[in-house]
């Protein structure tokens, strides 16, 4: 809030949890939002992301644990006291106010001077000025959601919260959408909580990403060590499509563990490993798989596993393969179509290789029955 | 049918149903013709029971007073019977609306945090509270007046225990006092301001009451700039509904009055099965009318303009 308070510093989240009667919604959530960056809470619905988000907000109350700002503690404030804002779902526009009002909200109750100016300067940044009169009914979806986020920034909060903000809109205005929320939090340097259950889109948006699964925090990272280095079966899944092998791995030797899969001997970086010993999952995302006709066609040093095409799709920008390996299980592999290699035909018998590199290893439940994670290519397509 | 409403955003986004209205089945005559014939039902029953005895109420204000109901009235456009009337009766009058206008500010006390709490506070409880409010219409509004008749007489226990603990004096009385009356059109009439203002809170999307706290509104100022402007319209019915009533009420002030405390409605009661004097009664009548239309057009003219920047920006 005002220029008056002392700067905001970090989030933190120590402990926090959130019970409604038996159900634990958020189960001790501990973490770090760094000052100025752009952070995203990510998970299914039911995930608890929205009530830690509103815990944040002060807008529920936790059952355990505290929320700081910088070395604030704003646990037992109530919302009207934080000097953070939120852009919620359904936007909540004030109906019977006019966009300049709505936008003037916070300012009024907070008795800050030169309204008009302030509210002017904020709808410019978000490319409303024209609609100061208009009530919330008259405006478009996208429009609306313009002047929910100018409401929450005109007061310059500490940190802006966005209940998945862009999930009213259809795809276009989303793209466009997400443009501007990088470019509003770039240029005015806020820290953004932004929550939402697209993957897609917390990878375009945030420096940081933390999933959230069964109300814990499942792995928190940059985006490209989410996707390139999941931390467990879920990660892997819930970001982008994944072959999950069922294996056993030996121990790490030398710089490498050895696996075993569906009798076949393969090998992981040991730095690629979250577990050498025991019932593990081999991973590897299915653009990272190649296909070869013959064993001369793959390079030294490259994983492989036979198996037929069973499936092909073309995509345009690329094609999409199903696998069937000699123990049954199914593999998923996409070939970018930059023009070199032909595309296989359905029944070709191929040899699925990758770069060890980008294979990693997860720890596996080992009651887990083999016969599921059998190389199912799992989690949504893309 | 002529739309004097801004156009709606339906009719934007639909271009095509205008058209499609030409377009094959009756033909456009047809279409038209049917909306008159749906309202056609209403409008022959506010013409038979309203319209009609409207007219010949305001015939028998204009009788010559002289006449009585015995040896006939002549319709004589005797405007005289109005400034008669309202220069014998304007006590009547004032106390009508001083009454009802009283028992709004207090039923206004008691029904809006009422209502407020059963709308959003009261969860589970919520249904089981509106039929306790409902509840005592089930019985007559005569049998409830009645009860409050026993309830404050002299005798009760109320004015006992009053005048025990020295708040009444040891002759003081309950009954037949403005008190009694207020009390009484505050209680029967209390429901029908609390039901649409309840229902106009009930409606009101939380979201927004949460947005207001997220951007610095305490509750009260919450309740002030976004509760009671989104409420306005079940407020303003339920004023109306309150009030309307209670200023030309007669059985408060029959039963739990006494002729110091009677009220226009007794005295056009009085008018018309008492002294039978049908062009007096009839004057007073469409006075109290008058007088309530007068008050209902300033009250829905003061409000139509909801949440303008003026009344905003004053709460700095």
């Amino acid at each position: 809030m005002p220029d008056d308070d002392p700067p905001g510093g970090d989030l933190h989240l120590v402990d926090l949890s959130k019970r409604f009667g038996r159900v634990t919604a958020v189960d001790s959530v501990s973490l770090t939002v760094p000052q100025g960056s752009y952070f995203a809470l990510l998970g299914a619905s039911g995930c608890g992301k929205t009530t830690t988000l509103r815990m944040v907000a002060g807008l529920e109350r936790p059952t355990g644990g505290r929320v700081l700002l910088g070395d604030r503690d704003l646990t037992g404030l109530r919302p009207y006291r934080r000097p953070v804002n939120t852009v919620f779902q359904s936007y909540a526009l004030f109906p019977h106010l006019d966009v300049f009002d709505n936008v003037a909200f916070g300012l009024r109750r907070r008795g800050v001077r030169e309204v008009p100016e302030q509210v002017r300067r904020m709808l410019a940044l978000v490319q409303l000025d024209g609609y100061e009169r208009r009530r919330p009914g008259q405006l478009s979806g996208g429009q609306q959601q313009r002047v929910a986020l100018a409401r929450a920034l005109v007061n310059r909060p500490r940190v802006l919260l966005l209940d998945e903000p862009l999930a009213a809109l259809d795809l276009t205005l989303r793209r466009q959408m997400q443009g501007e929320l990088k470019r509003l939090q770039t240029d005015l340097g806020t820290t953004f909580v932004h929550v939402t259950h697209d993957q897609e889109e917390a990878m375009t948006l945030a420096d940081t990403v933390a999933v959230l699964h069964a109300g814990r925090v499942e792995q928190l990272g940059a985006p490209a060590d989410l996707y390139d280095h999941p931390a467990s079966a879920f990660v892997a899944t819930f970001l982008g499509q994944c072959n999950l092998l069922a294996a056993e791995a030996a121990g790490t030797a030398g710089d490498e563990v050895a696996v075993t899969a569906y009798g076949l001997r393969l090998a992981v970086p040991a730095d690629r490993a979250r577990a050498d010993r025991g019932a593990v999952h081999l991973g590897v995302r299915p653009e990272k798989l190649r296909l070869a006709g013959t064993a001369d066609e793959v390079p030294a040093g490259h994983q492989q596993i036979p198996a037929v095409v069973t499936d092909v799709t073309y995509l345009g920008s690329g094609t999409r393969y199903l696998l069937r390996t000699g123990w049954g299980g199914e593999l998923s592999a996409y070939t970018v179509n930059d023009g070199t290699g032909a595309r296989l035909p359905v029944g070709a018998a191929v040899l699925a290789h990758w770069v060890p590199r980008h294979a990693f290893l997860l720890p596996r439940d080992p009651v887990e029955r083999a016969a599921a994670p059998a190389g199912e290519p799992v989690g949504a397509p893309g | 049918m002529t739309d004097r409403s801004a156009p709606s955003p339906a009719s934007h986004r639909t271009p095509a149903a205008r058209p499609a209205a030409s377009v094959p089945g009756g033909g456009p005559g047809r279409r038209r013709v049917l909306p008159y014939l749906l309202v056609l039902p209403g409008v022959a029953w506010l013409v038979l029971f309203f319209g009609l005895p409207l007219v010949q109420l305001a015939a028998a204000s204009l009788y010559d007073p002289t006449g009585s109901l015995s040896t006939g009235y002549v319709f004589a456009w005797a405007f005289g019977n109005y400034p008669d009337a309202l220069a014998t009766y304007w006590p009547h009058l004032a106390r009508s609306f001083g009454y009802a206008g009283l028992a709004l500010l207090l039923a206004l006390a008691l029904g809006c945090p009422l209502a407020y709490a059963i709308a959003l506070r009261a969860g589970r409880w919520r249904n089981l509270l509106l039929v306790c409010v409902v509840a005592p219409m089930f019985t007559s509004f005569l049998v409830r007046t009645l009860a409050w008749k026993t309830i404050l007489s002299d005798q009760g226990w109320l004015v006992g225990l009053l005048r025990d603990v020295h708040l009444l004096a040891p002759d003081g009385r309950l009954l037949a006092t403005p008190f009694a009356v207020v009390l009484g059109l505050t209680y029967n009439f209390l429901p029908l301001l609390v039901l649409p203002l309840y229902a106009s809170l009930e409606r009101l999307d939380r979201r927004v009451l949460e947005a207001a706290t997220d951007l610095y509104a305490d509750p009260l100022r919450t309740f002030l700039t976004v509760t009671l402007p989104l409420a306005k319209p079940g407020l303003v019915a339920g004023v109306l509904l309150f009030f309307i009533p209670a200023s030309g009420d007669y059985i408060n002030a029959e039963l739990l009055g006494s002729p110091n405390e009677y009220m226009v409605g007794n005295v056009i009661d009085s008018a018309f099965l008492v002294r039978l004097d049908h062009p007096q009664g009839a004057a007073l009548s469409f006075l109290l009318m008058a007088a309530v239309l007068g008050l209902v057009v300033t009250l829905l003219r003061h409000t139509r303009g909801e949440g303008s920047p003026a009344l905003d920006g004053g709460a700095r």
